[in-house]
This record gives C-alpha cells, sequence and structure tokens, in this order.
C-alpha cells in the first residue's frame, strides 16, 4: 500500500485510453499513471516525440490528455493538474494510431526541414494554394480535439472583499496568512492545489511536532476558525488595476460531472495583497533531455514524498545547486538506487552537499550531455564529468537548473523585476500596487525566515539559495529543448538570433516559445539564459516578455459564468407584455427591446398582417405600444434653457397645453433623435425621443444640464419607464377616445389630462401615422386596464391593435424619418428635409458643426427623398438607387413599404443631390437579392400633404 | 479595474462610471464655430497626466472631473463638476 | 538577403546545412541620414510604407525609426481580420484596394504572410440585421467588391459548431460573407515588409525613439531621438496609439484618442472554425489561427489609455456573446489575453495626409481597423511621401475633413470614440 503526504488510502478506479487502472484518493492523474508503471503519456505537438511527467504541478508541459467523455471532454489537461475522481476517463492526444506507434513521429525524422518558422519561407503562391497546404498545418496543430456539443456546466461569478488577500498556501501564504487572521483582518487565502502546504507535500520537514502537510492543514482550520476565507483549488489569474485580482475555483475536476457550479470566477477587491506563489524549478537543456524518465527534481521528490510512487528503479540527479539533492534522499527512502549526483558546480560546499556525499556518488563539474532513450523511455544518461565523458544507466533522470520564483502577478500588477545573479533569478523588485511578495517568490527559501518562532525540524537542513544552470553549448548531437510543449529546441534559438529576430519578443514569436498552454513556465528564464548568451549580454539586459493573464488557462465558460442561454444578455420586456403575448403577437428585436411586430391571424403571411393592419388604421382605429420610447420630464425656472439647449428646433413659444416635433443634434450637427416636445406648464416640459436613442439622450441631458449649463435651476427626469404609451389612430380614434375619458379630446398638437378606466392618463395629441392619433401615457403599472380598454373600443367599430410593421408603413407614407434608417447618424437636418425647422437664434447643440464649409452648402451630399416603385413590384429595402444597373451606388433606400393608401409600392431614400432629382427615374438594385427594380423619385411624402387628417 | 473615489458615494469600480470627454473639449453653446470645432476636433492625448470628465453613471449620476495618468491610470484627484 | 531568396528549395538547402546559412531578415540600422524621408514607427504601416517608397517611388534613404522592436505595437496585437466588406464608400475603396495587396503580398515580399482568404462573415440575427447586410452587400457588389448574402442553412455548413436553435438569445438568421477576406499572420506582415525594405536599402532603427522635431520655421526638417538628431526632407508619423503623443512633440494636436482593445486566444485545438466570425449586433468576433488557438474580441474599454491593459469585464461579454453563438466554446480554455492601443479618430476612419507643418505628413486614427489596410496604407503613404500629393484613394481622408465637415463615418457614431 503506497504511503504519502498527499494520499489518503481509499482506491479508485480510472480508465487511460481505454485500459483501467487503481490509483488512490490524492493523487492527481500523472501520480496514479506512474504509480501504475505508465510512463508514456503523450506525444509532442511538432515532433511528436514520446513524452511523459516533467513537473507535478501546472507548470506541466507535456503530459497533456483529454478529459471527460462526451459533452464533458475537456481536452489539453495536464495529467499533474487533475486530481482523481471515480470513474475518471482520460485519452492521450495528438497522436495516431496510438500513443506508442504514432505516424506523427514521421516529423522527428523530417525535422531539419521544419526549423522553427520554416513556413515563412515557403508555400508561395497564389492564397488558394497555400489554403491548401494551410488545411494540413491547421490539421496538424492543435493539441486537443474541441468538444462539439455545448456545455453542460454551469459557472458563477462571485465577488469578495477582504482587507489582506494571501495567493498561496504553502509554508509563506499560511504564516502570513495566520497573522493577518490573528490581526484581526478580513483575509481570504486562494491555493491551486488540492491541498494547502506548497513545498511541504514534498519535503520530510516537520514543523511544531508534526508533518509539514499536517501542520499546512491544521494552519488552514485556524485560519477558517478565525474568520478567514479558505479557496483550495482555486489560481489568481489576474491582477488588475487597484488590486483587483481575478481567481478561478474548480468546483469539480475537468471531465468531472458537477451537480452544483463547475467553476466560480471570483472577482476580488484587495486592500492588500500577499504573494506567496512559490517558484518553478527550471530544466536542464542537453540533448534529447525530453525523454519519458526526465523530470525535474522536485517533481520526483513530489511523486516520492507526497505521492509514494518511485519515479523509477535508478536515477541519476543532475543539478546545479542544493535543492535537488534533496529529491536524492526522498528516493532512496523508496528504495531507488542513486546511480550518482552530477552537480554542475566545481566545488559544492555545505551540510546538505556533505549529507550526500556520504551516502551517494556525487560527481562535481559534471552535467548531463544527453537523455538516452530505448523504445519509449530513459535508458541512461551521457554525462561529462570535467572532461571525461561516462554513461549512466538510469531509468530516471531528475535535474535542476535552479529556482525561478513565480512573479507573474506582481508583473500583471505593474511591479519591477530585479535581477539576483547568485540566483540567476529575476527576484520581484518595486510594487507599483498595495502588494507584497514573501516565500520562495521572493527568492527565501528558508522555511525559518516566515515561519519564525515554530519549531522546524528538517533533517536536511534549510535550503539555501541556487544558481543558474549551465548554458548548451551543443556538445552532443540531439535536440536540446527548451520549450517542451512547443518543441523548441536550442537550435532554433540560435537560428532565430541569426536571422535577426534577437529581441526576446521576437524570438518567442518566430520560434514560438513559451506560447504554448504553459505558457513558458519552465522554459522562459532558460530561454533568456540562452539568449543572452547568444547575443554576449548579460541575462536581464536579453529582456524578459510581459505577463499576461491569465496565469494558467482559464475555461470561457468560467468569463462567461452567468451570462449564458437567455441569460446571455438583459431581454427588456414592456409592461404589456402578457397582454401582447395574449393577442398573440410577434416579436421581433428592437435593441434590447423586444416589441410586437404583427398580430398574425391565421393563414396570413406577415406582409398582409402589416398591410391589413396599417389599413386598419387608415380606415378604422388602431392601437400600437410605444411604450419604449424615451420620455424626459425637465422642470424649473431654468427648464427652458435646458430644451433651448438640446432642441434644435423653435421651443420658447409653444404655449403651455401644446407639443411640437422636434430634433436633437449631436456636437457634430448631425441628427442624433428626434421625438415631440410638450409643454405641461410654464416651467415643466415633456420631451419624447427614439426607443433606440433613450440611454444615449439621458446621458446627454444630463451633460447638457449639469455641464454646459453649469447645474441650472431645473431638473431633468428620465421617466421613459414611468409611463406606458400607447398610440391611439385613425378616423374614429377621436370619437371613441372622448367617450372613453368622458371629456372633449385635445386639438391636434394639444395635450389635456383625462382618465381612462379609472387610471390617469396624459393624452398627447400627435400623430406618427398621419391619421388623427393620440399618445396616451398611463402609469406603467395601471397600463393593462387602459390597453384592453382601448382596444375593445377599437375592436368595436372593427379596428384593432396594430404592431411595428405597420407602424413603419403608416410613416413612410407619411415621410417621418426614422433615427438610425434615414437618420443614420451621417445626415444634418437638411439632408433629411428639416433644414427649415432650426431655430435661426442658434444656442442648441450642434449649431457651431452646421456652419462647417461642407455642410452649410449642401450640394454632394445624399438628401432624403420619396421613391415610387414605377411598375408597383416592391422596392428591396436597402437596395442601392443607380443610374444604370452595375454602377457605383448614388444613394440607397433606406426604407420599404406597400402604398397603404392605395395599392402599389413605394419607400423613402437617401439620394445625392435628391432634392433637385424630383421626376427622375432610378433602379434601385439589389444583387444579393437579385433585384433590380426602376423607381421615380419624388416627394418623400406620399399621403395627406395638406394635413386634413388632423383636422376635426 | 479601476476604483474611481467618487466624492459622493466613496470608491466604486470603474464599471459604474463613464468616461465623457477631455475636460478641456467642452464645446460651450456660446463659443465662436471656430473655437468650437476646435475644442470638438483636437485632442492632446497626452501619454501621461490629462484632466478627464466622467460620469458616475450607475451610482450618484455626479458629473466629476479627474485628473487621471493615461499610462499608469493613477488617479491624482476627483472634484465634483 | 540577396542570395538568401525564401523558398522550398532553399529550405532544404537550410536543411542539409543544418540552417546556417541564414543570414539576417533585416539589418540592425543606424540612423545615418540625411534622409530622403523618416517613418516613424515600425509597425506594419510604417515598414510597408518604406517598402513601397523604395520599391514604387525609387527612394531608398529612406529611415524607419522605431522606439522599440518593430510589429511591437499594434501590429503584433491585433486579432488578424483581414477584409475591406465595409458601408462607406471612401472606406471601401481605400480597404480593397489593401485586399488586393494581400492577394499577392507573399510573393510580393518573398515572405509567406500566411494570407489566408478563408471568409469573412457577418452574422445577422434579426429581420432588420439582414436587411442591413443585404444593403451592405448591395453596396459592396455595386463598387466591385465581393459579397454574399446567405441563409441560414448556408452559415451552418459554414459553421456548423453554431448554435442554429431558432430561440437562442440571438437567433442567427444569415450572414453576409466576403470570401476573399480572411486572416493574416500578423507578426509575419511586419517582419515581410521589414526585410523587403531593407533588402532595398531601407534603414531599420529599432530602439530609437523620437523625443523631439527638427524645425525651420513651420518646417520640419528631421527628428530628435534617443540616438541623436536625423535629417529628413520628408517626416511621416505613423504611430497608431502614439500619436497624440508624437504629434504633440510638433505642437499638434489631432482629433485623435488612445484607447485600449483587450482580445484573447484559446489553447491550441483541432480544426473547428473554418472562417472568420462577427456579428455587429454582438460587437464580437473570432477566428481560428493556423496554430489551432480561437483568437477573439470585441467592444474596447471605452477611456482613454496608453497602458496596453485594460478590465476583465470586457474579456467576460465579448466571451460570453462568442459562446452563444458557437456553445462548443465553452469548454476551451483562454491562454492568455492582451491589449493595444488604439488611435480613436473621431469620425472613425483614418487620417492620412498633410499637418499643419510642412514636412511633416500623418499616418493615423486606424481606430480598431489598421491591421486589414496595412499594405494599402503603406502604398498609399508611400505615395504622399513621394510626390507631396495624395493618391486619390487616400485623398478623402486628410486631417482638414474635420473642420470642414466632410467626415466618413462608418458607423455613423459621431466624435466621441467610447460611442463608436
Amino acid at each position: 500500500m503506497r504511503a504519502g503526504l498527499g494520499i489518503d488510502g481509499e482506491a479508485m478506479r480510472f480508465t487511460f485510453d481505454g485500459k483501467a487502472y487503481w490509483g488512490v484518493d490524492g493523487d492527481t492523474l500523472a501520480a496514479a499513471l506512474m504509480a501504475n508503471g505508465v510512463r508514456l503519456l503523450a506525444r509532442s505537438f511538432k515532433y511528436h516525440r514520446p513524452r511523459g511527467i516533467m513537473a507535478m504541478g501546472v507548470e506541466e508541459p507535456s503530459a497533456l490528455v483529454t478529459l471527460g467523455e462526451g459533452a464533458r471532454a475537456e481536452p489539453n489537461v495536464r495529467a499533474s493538474d487533475v486530481f482523481l475522481y471515480p470513474g475518471l476517463v482520460a485519452m492521450s492526444q495528438n497522436a495516431w494510431p496510438s500513443l506508442r506507434h504514432d505516424v506523427g513521429a514521421v516529423n522527428s525524422l523530417v525535422s531539419a526541414l521544419i526549423p522553427a518558422g520554416f513556413y515563412y519561407k515557403t508555400f508561395f503562391g497564389p492564397p488558394s494554394r497555400w489554403m491548401i497546404y494551410e488545411r494540413f498545418i491547421r490539421r496538424a496543430a492543435g493539441l486537443g480535439r474541441p468538444p462539439q456539443v455545448a456545455d453542460p456546466d454551469r459557472y458563477g461569478h462571485r465577488a469578495a472583499f477582504c482587507d489582506v488577500l494571501v495567493v498561496g498556501a504553502g509554508p509563506a501564504g499560511l504564516a502570513a496568512a495566520l497573522r493577518a487572521v490573528e490581526a484581526g483582518r478580513r483575509v481570504i487565502l486562494v491555493e491551486q492545489d488540492a491541498l494547502p502546504g506548497g513545498s511541504l507535500l514534498r519535503e520530510n520537514v516537520t514543523i511544531d511536532g508534526v508533518p509539514g502537510a499536517k501542520w499546512a492543514a491544521r494552519a488552514v482550520g485556524r485560519i477558517r476558525a478565525a474568520g478567514g476565507r479558505v479557496l483550495m483549488r482555486t489560481t489568481a489569474t489576474g491582477h488588475w488595476d487597484d488590486n483587483f485580482v481575478t481567481a478561478v475555483e474548480r468546483r469539480v475536476e475537468p471531465g468531472q460531472t458537477s451537480r452544483g457550479l463547475a467553476q466560480v470566477l471570483w472577482k476580488l477587491r484587495c486592500g492588500d495583497v500577499i504573494l506567496a506563489s512559490g517558484a518553478l524549478e527550471r530544466p536542464l537543456v542537453f540533448a534529447d533531455n525530453d525523454v519519458p524518465g526526465i523530470m525535474l527534481a522536485g517533481a520526483a521528490r513530489a511523486l516520492a514524498l507526497r505521492y509514494g510512487v518511485a519515479p523509477g528503479r535508478r536515477a541519476v540527479i543532475a543539478t546545479s545547486h542544493d535543492e535537488a539533492y534533496r529529491t536524492a534522499f526522498a528516493l532512496a527512502g523508496l528504495g531507488v538506487e542513486i546511480v550518482a549526483i552530477l552537480d554542475s558546480r566545481v566545488d559544492p560546499q555545505g551540510p546538505l552537499v556533505n549529507a550526500a556525499r556520504a551516502r551517494f556518488p556525487v560527481l562535481v563539474d559534471a552535467r548531463p550531455l544527453r537523455g538516452l532513450r530505448r523504445g519509449v523511455a530513459l535508458a541512461g544518461v551521457e554525462a561529462i564529468v570535467g572532461t571525461t565523458r561516462r554513461r549512466f544507466v538510469a531509468d530516471c533522470l531528475a535535474m535542476s537548473g535552479g529556482m525561478s520564483p513565480v512573479l507573474h502577478l506582481h508583473r500583471q500588477a505593474g511591479g519591477a523585476l530585479d535581477y539576483d545573479a547568485a540566483r540567476g533569478a529575476f527576484l520581484p523588485g518595486a510594487a507599483r500596487q498595495r502588494q507584497v511578495t514573501v516565500g520562495a517568490a521572493a527568492g527565501e527559501h528558508d522555511l525559518r525566515a516566515f515561519l519564525g518562532p515554530a519549531s522546524i525540524d528538517d533533517p536536511l537542513g534549510p535550503v539555501v539559495p541556487a544558481e543558474p544552470g549551465p548554458i548548451w553549448r551543443g556538445e552532443a548531437r540531439g535536440k536540446a529543448f527548451v520549450d517542451f510543449q512547443n518543441d523548441v529546441t536550442t537550435a532554433d534559438l540560435a537560428l532565430a538570433q541569426r536571422e535577426g529576430y534577437v529581441s526576446v519578443e521576437h524570438t518567442k514569436r518566430y520560434t514560438t516559445l513559451g506560447m504554448g498552454t504553459d505558457q513558458g513556465k519552465l522554459g522562459a528564464m532558460v530561454a533568456l539564459a540562452q539568449i543572452a548568451d547568444e547575443r554576449g549580454l548579460p541575462l536581464p539586459e536579453a529582456g524578459l516578455t510581459m505577463f499576461r493573464p491569465p496565469y494558467t488557462p482559464v475555461t470561457l465558460g468560467a468569463f462567461a459564468g452567468p451570462a449564458r442561454g437567455d441569460h446571455a444578455a438583459p431581454i427588456r420586456r414592456l409592461p404589456l407584455a402578457e397582454a401582447h403575448d395574449a393577442l398573440g403577437a410577434l416579436w421581433v428585436p428592437a435593441g434590447a427591446w423586444m416589441r410586437p411586430r404583427v398580430y398574425l391571424r391565421p393563414g396570413e403571411s406577415l406582409g398582409e398582417a402589416s398591410l391589413r393592419e396599417a389599413r386598419m388604421v387608415r380606415s378604422l382605429a388602431g392601437v400600437v405600444d410605444v411604450s419604449s420610447l424615451a420620455k424626459f420630464e425637465i422642470a424649473g425656472p431654468d427648464a427652458l434653457a435646458v430644451v433651448e439647449a438640446v432642441c434644435a428646433t423653435p421651443v420658447a413659444r409653444l404655449g403651455v397645453g401644446r407639443g411640437r416635433y422636434t430634433v436633437m443634434l449631436r456636437e457634430d450637427g448631425m441628427v442624433m433623435d428626434d421625438g415631440t416636445l410638450w409643454r405641461l406648464a410654464e416651467d415643466r416640459w415633456l420631451l419624447t425621443g427614439s426607443t433606440g436613442g433613450a440611454a444615449r439622450m439621458a446621458r446627454h441631458l444630463s451633460y447638457v444640464a449639469d455641464i454646459l449649463l453649469a447645474r441650472p435651476r431645473a431638473a431633468v427626469i428620465n421617466v421613459s419607464e414611468h409611463w406606458a404609451g400607447l398610440a391611439f389612430a385613425g378616423p374614429r380614434a377621436a370619437g371613441l377616445l372622448a367617450e372613453l375619458t368622458g371629456q372633449p379630446v385635445p386639438a391636434h398638437m394639444g395635450l389635456a389630462q383625462a382618465t381612462i378606466a379609472g387610471a390617469p392618463v396624459r393624452v398627447l395629441a400627435a400623430s406618427y401615422s398621419g391619421e388623427r392619433a393620440f399618445e396616451v401615457h398611463v402609469p406603467a403599472y395601471r397600463a393593462a386596464g387602459v390597453f384592453a380598454a382601448l382596444v375593445r373600443a377599437a375592436r368595436g367599430v372593427g379596428g384593432g391593435v396594430y404592431g411595428l410593421d405597420a407602424m413603419d408603413h403608416l410613416r413612410v407614407e407619411k415621410g417621418h424619418v426614422v433615427i438610425g434608417a434615414e437618420a443614420d447618424g451621417r445626415a444634418i437636418p437638411a439632408d433629411l428635409g428639416l433644414g427649415g425647422m432650426l431655430r435661426t437664434s442658434g444656442g442648441f447643440v450642434g449649431w457651431q458643426a452646421l456652419t462647417r464649409p461642407a455642410l452649410a452648402d449642401c450640394a454632394g451630399r445624399r438628401q432624403l427623398v420619396g421613391v415610387t416603385s414605377i411598375d408597383g413590384v416592391p422596392i428591396p429595402e436597402g437596395a442601392m438607387l443607380v443610374v444604370r444597373e452595375g454602377e457605383e451606388p448614388v444613394g440607397h433606400v433606406t426604407t420599404s413599404a406597400p402604398r397603404v393608401a392605395g395599392e402599389g409600392a413605394i419607400g423613402l431614400g437617401l439620394l445625392v443631390d435628391g432634392g433637385a432629382r424630383h421626376g427622375e427615374a432610378l433602379l434601385a438594385w439589389s444583387p444579393t437579392r437579385k433585384q433590380c427594380v426602376p423607381v421615380q423619385v419624388g416627394v418623400p411624402l406620399f399621403y395627406d400633404a395638406e394635413g386634413a387628417r388632423y383636422r376635426d | 479595474m479601476l476604483l474611481i473615489p467618487c466624492p459622493h458615494c466613496g470608491p466604486r469600480i470603474q464599471e459604474e462610471f463613464a468616461y465623457e470627454r477631455s475636460a478641456d473639449s467642452v464645446v460651450r453653446l456660446d463659443d465662436a464655430p471656430a473655437v468650437a470645432m476646435t475644442a470638438l476636433f483636437s485632442r492632446a492625448n497626452l501619454r501621461g497626466e490629462e484632466a478627464e470628465i466622467w460620469v458616475h453613471a450607475q451610482g450618484c449620476g455626479q458629473w466629476l472631473r479627474l485628473t487621471r495618468d493615461r499610462m499608469s491610470h493613477a488617479i491624482r484627484s476627483v472634484e465634483p463638476l | 538577403m540577396g542570395a538568401g531568396r525564401y523558398s522550398a528549395l532553399s529550405l532544404l538547402r537550410g536543411a542539409l546545412g543544418g540552417h546556417r546559412h541564414w543570414g539576417r531578415a533585416w539589418r540592425a540600422g543606424e540612423p545615418r541620414g540625411p534622409y530622403d524621408v523618416i517613418v516613424i514607427g515600425g509597425g506594419g504601416h510604417g515598414l510597408a510604407t518604406a517598402y513601397y517608397l523604395a520599391k514604387e517611388h525609387g527612394i531608398r534613404r529612406v529611415a524607419v525609426i522605431e522606439k522599440g522592436w518593430i510589429g511591437g505595437g499594434n501590429t503584433g496585437r491585433n486579432t488578424t481580420i483581414v477584409r475591406s466588406n465595409y458601408r462607406q464608400p471612401q472606406l471601401q475603396r481605400l480597404l480593397e484596394y489593401s485586399l488586393k495587396l494581400w492577394h499577392g503580398l507573399s510573393d510580393e515580399l518573398n515572405y509567406n504572410v500566411m494570407f489566408s482568404p478563408r471568409g469573412a462573415l457577418f452574422l445577422g440575427h434579426s429581420d432588420a440585421d439582414m436587411a442591413r447586410l443585404a444593403e451592405r452587400g448591395d453596396a459592396l457588389i455595386a463598387m466591385g467588391i465581393d459579397a454574399d448574402l446567405i441563409d441560414r442553412d448556408a452559415v451552418a455548413r459554414l459553421v456548423p459548431l453554431f448554435d442554429m436553435r431558432r430561440d437562442a438569445r440571438w437567433p442567427i438568421e444569415g450572414g453576409l460573407i466576403q470570401r476573399r477576406g480572411g486572416t493574416a499572420r500578423h507578426d509575419a506582415v511586419a517582419w515581410g515588409f521589414a526585410r523587403a525594405a531593407d533588402n532595398l536599402g531601407v534603414d531599420i532603427i529599432e530602439n530609437c525613439e523620437v523625443t523631439g522635431f527638427l524645425r525651420d520655421g513651420n518646417r520640419v526638417t528631421g527628428v530628435r531621438t534617443t540616438r541623436g538628431d536625423i535629417a529628413a526632407g520628408r517626416t511621416g508619423i505613423c504611430v497608431a496609439g502614439n500619436s497624440g503623443h508624437v504629434a504633440g512633440l510638433a505642437g499638434l494636436k489631432l482629433p485623435i484618442e488612445s484607447h485600449t482593445l483587450q482580445a484573447w486566444v484559446t489553447e491550441p485545438v483541432k480544426p473547428m472554425i473554418d472562417t472568420v466570425v462577427m456579428s455587429q449586433t454582438l460587437h464580437c468576433y473570432f477566428s481560428q489561427s493556423d496554430k489551432g488557438g480561437i483568437v477573439g474580441g470585441g467592444d474596447p474599454d471605452f477611456f482613454p489609455s496608453y497602458a496596453q491593459r485594460g478590465a476583465p469585464i470586457r474579456l467576460e461579454d465579448s466571451i460570453a456573446q462568442a459562446i452563444s453563438l458557437v456553445p462548443a466554446l465553452s469548454r476551451l480554455r483562454m491562454v492568455r489575453s492582451w491589449a493595444g492601443v488604439t488611435d480613436m479618430s473621431f469620425d472613425g476612419s483614418p487620417i492620412i495626409g498633410e499637418t499643419p507643418l510642412d514636412g511633416l505628413y500623418l499616418n493615423g486614427g486606424w481606430c480598431y481597423g489598421g491591421f486589414k489596410a496595412t499594405p494599402g496604407s503603406g502604398r498609399l503613404y508611400a505615395h504622399l511621401l513621394a510626390t507631396g500629393q495624395s493618391h486619390p484613394i487616400a485623398a478623402p481622408f486628410d486631417l482638414a475633413r474635420f473642420a470642414q465637415g466632410r467626415t466618413i463615418d462608418e458607423a455613423g457614431a459621431g466624435p466621441m470614440p467610447q460611442n463608436r
């Protein structure tokens, strides 16, 4: 039975590539496979070289597998970053037909033809030919197979606040968190592993008499008991402005079925941030340093101590510093024969080294030259000791080129880096935010430094700072890998330098170094050392690339969180939505709103229905829901100043109880919105605007009032949602409304207060349809009764409800422009025939811009015109207006509609110099819809030019 | 994600605020056209500190003048407008 | 270069010789001078400008001055989309001019920029959307640019992983695709132009920042840099998000504000999306790179910044939208996110033209649409810098258009960049 610091004893069954194995609760998939003697886990990306486990954490570059099945399949999972659960199913990737016999290995044979950047030098010819090569490249690229179906998992977002965020529950992090909770601070501690302890999980250390792992578990208990929040399996992935940190919590393992949320994206606002993110071990660079069986010394130690697994029978340790010596002791404890410890230093000293010398063969001035492979596994190591080449028979090589502090979050937060030559590593420099780095991440590996008074018993003594690993000088044939995942070798780096891609950014992009899913965690420093060596520069001058979020890859679903399905964006529903549903409305999106488009009768097409509804309005009476329109009340002694600033039409002489059409311009003179303006009282106004422009108008009014007019004595209130609006239109509408209200209706462009079905309403006599019409405003929560009453009244005379499409047909006949269609943000009032409406005294937003030369004179500008289909064929909306088919457009059809009053087809359009072209025959040409309709240009008004319909 | 210290509400997340324009680009209603168009269409756009106009749109609605560094995002001062 | 011509044969030769014969793709230029033209900014546009100056106008005493490493700005940060399917005719002409150059660029430069016309697809989510797409398509075809209005079934065939349910939050009703559009390898464009320009004698001077301008009254006679003063007959600013800063050194203010735009990429997976997907209703766009990662983006961060970082909420929005279109994206993992500084012009269209100072020219204000214009922009700017006259296609994009009221506003959103 295996014993280890991190495993529990409960047996778990899992499969890998279809074969069943047993592991133990607490195992990672990597550890469990190693325990079962499975050492070949993957094939590398480019050369399809056999790969095993290199690291025991998120920094694993090669051992990527696909977890789970069907909808839960998750490709590219690091075997060392998934913990066993019952029924775990894992499959290898990127190999065919099998991991052991992969035809992709032929890439290795032709590797000379495919060095870094080879594709930039070939595949010339027309793009169509490139796309043929590209198809093969794309098929060969990519590591795992993507899922094909929707994601059954659910993801949550959570916000939390704390005085202190501690990242990492290793010894330094735990100590910092304990101090903070004991000082009464609100603390959050996040740890990406499933267990707390960090480095303690791969050492035989006791703290205060208990094994380090147990001390860590107890520390977590104490932190929680003191009110701290501890999130395990939670990785801090991004450090943004003002100590805003995003962290991702895995509530289930990859591929595992979740009953609740699978992952949670934490959004943490922190007073102080303590980074105890530890340090990652660096590999050594030598020929074939990727053979399965070659791993980092810390990984071998973790295998032995945390999981109770011997990584092999005969091991060689290769190192440039003390810490890897600990691995020899750990492996020996499981009966592994330590064949040799190769120390690249000439004269290593110290109690740990001496203790090792007493038990193991320690060779100095020694380093590996090549990993020797038999089949798919390590068979031995070729090394150089002094000047003598030697071979060692071994099935495990534990290597270490030093430790690199994990400084990603520090850098993301804008912190500086200081290079420490003795350690050959970058240490955290000045932080830009309230953030401090402790522990191994700050280069401090001695537990006594942060555990303070605790009694620490480490049989191997405290850790001493590391030295950088030796630079590879190509002394043996074979590929020396710097980036294992993207198969980037020292030869590739040399090639990049030779070709002038000398900066680390260029090198990285040219060779794809560090651009894999491991984000270059292992290879970054090693590559930098090689580059610096090639360029003859001290390492820190070779540069360091920017660290970007996320620290480890994050599932896209976690970013979306609850914003999925119908919640992907809010839908705005009208107050009368249920009533419309009951009437059989067909809904259409209008921005975020859903509005009724038509009320289909059985057997009707959309076009038939909307024309029926529109004709119903022209001949009888109809009710349409206009609740989504913007509405603002402006009141106070200076209200007129606000209105005059925003509205470009005359307003001061508008009498109380009267209204008018108005336009609102942008600062660049373009029509921004249009609507109606009503004077409710001497100092009280109501301004309406378009649905789509409501938010923009609200901001604009606020800006005008507070900034331009410097806080006038006027309140501007957005009442868009206070009032539901119902337009009641048609020749019968006035009579019906008088009956409903029991009082005379207001004259056209007048207003009145009234009551309908017991609800207070305001009646605004404005018309969009061209018939005598009334916009009835009622408090939104009282709308149902008023709507029902109006509909009943209309139906009583053979009318009824109408929708957006019918409303559109009606307004086209009257030549009313719509924001977004005719007023497309590029039209000034004169373009739309509204130039005469502008206030000559100026003083409105946009007046200065209209004086610009190209706008003051409209020559060559598109102008609003009406178009009539000469043969009565419907005019395709959006079609280009051309003199002859095939020519460049001189305009386009903005809206198309059937004639409501009469037969035929009409539309509105924007036409260059349209005002001077009435009577001209053009073509409405839509090549996408294969239509070309002859039209005649005319006045944009097709119905009741005299406005007779408005008179009672 | 910046924290912006609203004089009215205290430090709130950037998402609650909306950037409007740089403080020197306000077009007054009585500005002459040449002055107005220059204000509207030219910006210093410094790689450093500038005065900006923001509004606490999802909060108190207060208009604010921020002095903020566009390289570091550091906010030096916030005043109500 | 010269003997270092790229070809499959040269690769074979390299393979036999351990690839030791390859020389530098471009020389490490040293500031000399005086130059006929100095291009400030070693991004794709600046390098393309230098290339076309030498290639088409025979002007070889040219220096490209770059404060960092070439292609390190927006050229290395964009989402690699190449297309010309805009709505405004001036932009249609400009981008189509560029798209035609893309189609022969690899051969022209003898550097595979991996231009892949795999299609640029706009999605329509409602009848109104489809009408707008039809209008766009009609306008394009009328200008001689390819556009295909396609129905739901055709869209589903293009990207089988689309959520085609009719009751989806944003149902897919159809689309408009430009089949001649697609993607390219952004780094390769910078390197390709650099190598070709260098081969024609252009000096590419990296790690040299312009700190001021040399003046003679109203005339700019060169630049002051961290590596000394360099004289020039004409100087062209081409620095994207840093336009305001560099123009400020000449005492100029521009109708440009620098905003942050973020993007993200997933881990590499086997092919799953073959075309470029964009939605104007959703403001998100994504495609799959040749390496296998899904590259995507959405709205910018809506406030001025030079910091090349934004807020995570922007990433969340564009990802949520991408997942609603292609639900299978949900389980993929984002490997990296980054940001660029976009030079947002006050009508959303680029500025290519003279400045109020003699001898000083501007190419900037590309907002977030600069990459697709790289070869076209370079060639048009070269024309201006060589002849002192704007090419007819570039002429509408002069700096004076704002004061004169001739803005070219594709989105119809007006001057404020955050409304774009």
